[in-house]
């Protein structure tokens, strides 16, 4: 058993108004020192595979068809075995 | 004109849509379930994507409700030259589908809005605006959180060049301004058709202004365009 960290981000060309927005309050906060916030999503997927590089590509596979859209979006997993 | 409403989990604007073609305008009206698969072309004239929030809108509007079954049924249909018009929702999972280009973004100002908005008419030769006129200026509502239509330039450029931008938001003059845009859309951008023509996605709501009681009639004429290249074709 796998567990894939899954990181979704908007691309940097793509404009991200949410996390404008939550600069915006930082700085109302007090935190001038920040200088941006990109938004993103975050999911953790548990997976059965009897090796690492089986799991890697159904891991990659479902961000490219579902999780994912390339238009606006990257992304980049983690991958560690459950013992 | 045979219309198939097609109903996901979570669709809610599948009863007006279905009022509007089949009690207002007097066709044939079926729906379907997200989970039947059938041959459309076989039944239907038109297929209606219609707004709501598929599958709650998880994880992206539309992403989920791609990969239904009707789907599949909907992209055969769409490759064999059948009208497909996807309205709000029914756009986003058209673009998720990869059967128009881009993607419907979160409004930039982050609010949803429900409103009336001015279009204007970009082409009256494709099969949806054909009762309209280039740069007539239609009345109809938007109720959305996600139409912020994005692509990349270059996939926007192509859009322009080949005439594919059916409707774009503008002033009631027909002016397409930055005040007009309701939610942040490249080059105001309201509604596509595919290169061929014969699928269209629009945020707008026409199936919500087809009555006088409805504060307006302008969505009438997007059916009646259908309607009309029905009978020209069919």
């Amino acid at each position: 058993m796998f567990l894939a960290k899954i990181y979704i981000t908007l691309k940097s060309t793509v404009n991200d108004p949410q996390g404008q927005t939550v600069h915006g309050g930082l700085k109302t906060l007090g935190y001038d020192s920040v200088e941006s916030v990109r938004m993103g999503k975050y999911l953790e997927v548990k997976i059965q595979a009897d090796e690492r590089s089986g799991a890697e590509a159904q891991i990659s596979e479902m961000c490219h068809k579902l999780l994912s859209n390339p238009v606006i979006e990257d992304f980049h997993f983690d991958l560690e075995e459950l013992s | 004109m045979r219309f198939g409403i097609v109903v996901f989990p979570g669709t809610w604007s599948d009863g007006d849509c279905y009022h509007a073609t089949k009690n207002v305008l007097g066709q044939d009206t079926n729906y379907l379930w997200y989970q039947e698969s059938p041959k459309l072309s076989d039944r239907f004239d038109c297929i209606v994507l219609p707004g709501g929030f598929s599958y709650g809108d998880y994880l992206r509007a539309g992403s989920i409700a791609r990969f239904s079954p009707i789907m599949s049924a909907v992209a055969g249909f769409a490759s064999g030259g059948g009208l497909v018009i996807g309205i709000c929702n029914g756009f986003q999972i058209l673009c998720e589908a990869g059967l128009l280009p881009g993607v419907l973004m979160r409004n930039d100002h982050l609010q949803y809005r429900c409103q009336w908005s001015c279009l204007r008419v970009e082409r009256s030769t494709t099969p949806f605006t054909s009762s309209c006129i280039p740069g007539q200026v239609l009345r109809i509502p938007i109720s959305h959180g996600e139409g912020n239509y994005f692509a990349d330039g270059p996939t926007i450029q192509a859009l322009e060049e080949r005439g594919q931008v059916a409707f774009r938001y503008s002033t009631t003059d027909g002016d397409v301004t930055p005040d007009a845009n309701p939610n942040g859309s490249a080059n105001n951008i309201a509604g596509i058709t595919n290169r061929k023509g014969n699928v269209l996605g629009m945020m707008p709501h026409p199936e919500r202004c087809c009555e006088e009681l409805m504060g307006g009639t302008d969505g009438k004429l997007i059916f009646e365009s259908i309607i009309r290249h029905g009978a020209r074709t069919g």
